[in-house]
């Protein structure tokens, strides 16, 4: 037997190829066994077959390193295509615009605004709820049995609702944010709200002067509108009468003004450029505008700002659970147990020892989480609808629009120039979640360091 | 023997003091308790809310479900049996759910077809054959991948993969299930890679170190040793990817078109669940008509199938994990 180990060995070595990348000697070391246990005719076929899984080994590496570089291909031609037809169609209108019907004019200014009122309310409502959820199940061991059931129940429920898909968030925030079950909907007006606060209702007329057709041709009379406040959404719509003191809205504020009310029809307007201007149609029926506060509240909450960013809540709140259960378990034991054999409260132990230990982890996977909502699409597409936005919200219960629904907007458009502008808001969007992404990074990175 | 304290004190006086420190003592503590109840309380409100939320999900879907069910126009049947989804069409309407569920196949089909070798192979070379240089930019590369938002991927589908689809097989349509396909499993594939690698940088590398004792490659050693150690993870990895995919909704919004039909042709239009419910709520549909509530039906349907889904693969993970000490 001992004769066969210096040949098989010399065999083994000369076909091992030298400049196999696989570096480990295992090979050979099973051929001596081999070697060893069989007979001299055996010992070719071994070689062949060790060739082969050489050889397999190779083709098998090559093949992962084609798949890997794959990955980078799509990525560089993703990124690629969007770029080269976005750049171009990048420009301060885009930036700063609002979403005209032209695509030259057409910009996204009033998503930009929305997107950062729905998110950042989004994180101030789950960052507590999901940082609190995850200090629970991680901080707190559960006393008794019921306790450690409902512990159990929630960690399967969290990881349950992170594979919820986005959409069906979407369909809850309808009907528990934006309609609220139709608790609310005692008004029979479905879309009206019931409850409201901080909301002024206004009448508002026009004077004849801005009726093309009762306005004779006077150049001297200007278009003006008046207000006549109201006290309730429903109340009846007001009858203008001469004499009523009605509000001119002015750069000034609300100033008031006496109108004259005639019917055109059966009497000729006064002559006088300044009756003329405060004369109103008495058949005319006002539109019912309203003036809403910063703080204006409404019950059920609407397609507005507060709607989204609790729906958002839904999305991200498994997320942000998941990373900082993560960044808690990540804090060595000792710290905990050190701090609680000097005699603090579970609480102080979680205050001043765990959490500042975990902030950067629990940061890093709530900025990855925001991230995730500045790009979520389907259920703001859900709950908001494709809604035709002018302005930036000024108030909760505003309507908005967010970045990539407006992007999802132009890109559902026939007209190509609309398919540029929408590769131009995708590479605004783009560089907006990299900034996030590269500040993640950036924090785990320095954590890391300091860990070592 | 304290004779500091002694010096300008009596002895009551000094009880006094005691006392009153032991009382201080006493209202801190019953404070500490207090607070230390109230925080926990408000804990556990944090947790229940994930319960709640839960709860919520199926009590919506089900109640709507409910009243979609109780219009004349719609019967168990004919959701179950029927292969016909024409909610929009005046009078001939049909809710057959199973066109819908057959687009979201195919187009998941579609998604796994490109995300799971694709995701798997690539985790393999992350975790066995990689050094550490390509290891260090391909990881963040895949991040960002999985960071793009999708309604990105569904212009990418919609702008780039379609055409070029076209320019092979001139039979694509504009709209179609291939596309979306792709980009749901260019979408999909980032999840299964860092999943699967999860798996694979799990198994203990005693087990790689006793194949390659005996003889192995590392070939051999990641098809005969590690990935069947590591399978429990691998497959809830791909469990994970699909629910994913299933649930995608802007891709498929924007590239696989909006007619529901039975078909095995990828060449042309297909639409998903999660195509309709945004159909139906970008559209001009009344609220709280026949077809806003068969959006509720959609969704649960969508939502049962997710939810079981995310339980089998949980499932799998803990169960049939393999632990090493």
């Amino acid at each position: 037997m001992s004769e066969f180990n210096p040949k098989g060995d010399e065999q083994v070595k000369g076909q091992t190829p030298e400049n196999s990348p696989v570096a480990d000697p295992s090979p050979t070391n099973k051929m001596q066994l081999a070697a060893g246990k069989s007979t001299e005719q055996f010992r070719p076929t071994h070689l062949i077959t060790s060739r082969v899984r050489l050889a397999k080994d190779i083709c098998f590496q090559r093949m992962c390193i084609l798949t890997a570089s794959v990955s980078v291909l799509i990525l560089v031609f993703l990124l690629g295509s969007i770029l080269a037809s976005g750049i171009p169609s990048l420009s301060w209108t885009l930036l700063t615009g609002f979403p005209e019907p032209e695509p030259e004019n057409a910009g996204m200014w009033p998503a930009l605004l929305g997107t950062l009122w729905v998110c950042s309310m989004c994180a101030l409502i789950t960052l507590p709820l999901g940082i609190g959820t995850a200090i629970l199940i991680e901080e707190f061991t559960p006393r008794n049995r019921l306790a450690q059931k409902l512990a159990s129940l929630i960690q399967l429920n969290i990881s349950n609702l992170a594979g919820v898909p986005s959409v069906v968030y979407g369909i809850l925030g309808l009907t528990a944010f934006v309609s609220m079950f139709s608790l609310f909907d005692d008004t029979g007006d479905s879309g009206a709200p019931s409850l409201e606060i901080g909301a002024v209702y206004y009448d508002q007329f026009s004077n004849l002067a801005s009726d093309p057709f009762l306005a004779s041709g006077d150049e001297s009379a200007r278009e003006r509108y008046f207000l006549v406040p109201v006290d309730l959404r429903d109340d009846p719509t007001t009858v203008p009468t001469t004499g009523m003191v009605a509000y001119e809205n002015q750069e000034a504020g609300l100033v008031p003004v006496e109108i004259i009310a005639i019917d055109p029809f059966a009497e000729d307007p006064s002559t006088s450029p300044d009756q003329l201007s405060r004369t109103i149609d008495e058949t005319s029926t006002p539109g019912r505008i309203s003036e809403k506060q910063w703080y204006y509240l409404r019950l059920p909450f609407g397609r507005g700002v507060i709607a989204g960013a609790l729906t958002l809540m839904l999305v991200i709140l498994p997320v942000i659970i998941i990373s900082t259960q993560e960044a808690l378990r990540a804090v060595p034991t000792t710290l905990r147990a050190g701090a609680l054999g000097l005699g603090a409260t579970p609480w102080q132990v979680v205050w001043n020892v765990t959490l500042p230990s975990a902030v950067p982890g629990i940061m890093t996977g709530s900025i990855l989480a925001m991230s995730r909502a500045i790009g979520e699409t389907a259920p703001i597409l859900i709950i908001a609808g494709i809604v035709y936005i002018r302005s930036a919200p000024q108030h909760l219960m505003d309507d908005y629009t967010v970045m990539p629904l407006q992007i999802y907007n132009w890109t559902s458009r026939p007209q190509e120039e609309f398919h540029h502008i929408a590769a131009g808001g995708i590479v605004i969007l783009l560089a907006i979640l990299l900034t996030f992404n590269a500040v993640a990074v950036l924090i785990r990175h320095r954590m890391q360091n300091k860990l070592h | 023997m304290n004779s500091a304290v002694n010096r300008d004190r009596t002895l009551p006086q000094l009880e006094q003091q005691v006392q009153t420190l032991l009382a201080r003592e006493r209202r801190n503590l019953s404070w500490v308790r207090f607070r230390e109840r109230g925080i926990f309380l408000c804990l556990v409100g944090c947790g229940l809310f994930s319960l709640l939320v839960t709860g919520s999900i199926i009590f919506v879907l089900a109640s709507e479900t409910a009243k979609f069910f109780q219009f004349s126009e719609v019967t168990l049947s004919n959701f179950f049996l029927s292969t016909q989804w024409t909610p929009l069409l005046g009078n001939t309407k049909s809710f057959g759910i199973w066109s819908l569920i057959s687009g979201t196949f195919m187009v998941t089909a579609i998604a796994m077809l490109v995300a799971l070798p694709l995701g798997l192979i690539t985790a393999v070379y992350l975790s066995e054959y990689a050094p550490r240089r390509v290891r260090s930019t391909l990881k963040p590369i895949l991040e960002i991948l999985a960071g793009i938002p999708t309604v990105v991927y569904g212009f990418f589908a919609l702008m780039t993969i379609t055409p070029l689809l076209q320019w092979c097989y001139s039979g694509f349509n504009v709209y179609n299930a291939m596309s979306a396909g792709i980009a749901v499993g260019i979408l999909c594939f980032p999840t299964v890679c860092s999943l699967a690698e999860d798996a694979l940088r799990a198994v203990p590398t005693s087990l790689r170190d006793g194949a390659f004792g005996l003889g192995g490659t590392r070939f051999d050693a990641t098809v005969k040793v590690i990935i069947p150690a590591a399978l429990s993870g691998i497959i809830s990895a791909f469990l994970l990817a699909i629910t994913r995919a299933i649930g995608e909704t802007m891709i498929v919004a924007l590239a696989a078109g909006s007619r529901a039909q039975i078909t095995v042709n990828p060449a042309e239009e297909a639409q998903t669940m999660t195509g309709y419910m945004v159909q139906i709520a970008g559209g001009d549909v009344s609220n709280f008509g026949i077809e806003y509530y068969s959006m509720y039906a959609v969704a649960f349907t969508l939502f049962a199938i997710t939810l079981t889904l995310t339980m089998v693969g949980n499932y799998i993970r803990t169960k049939y994990r393999e632990t090493y000490d």
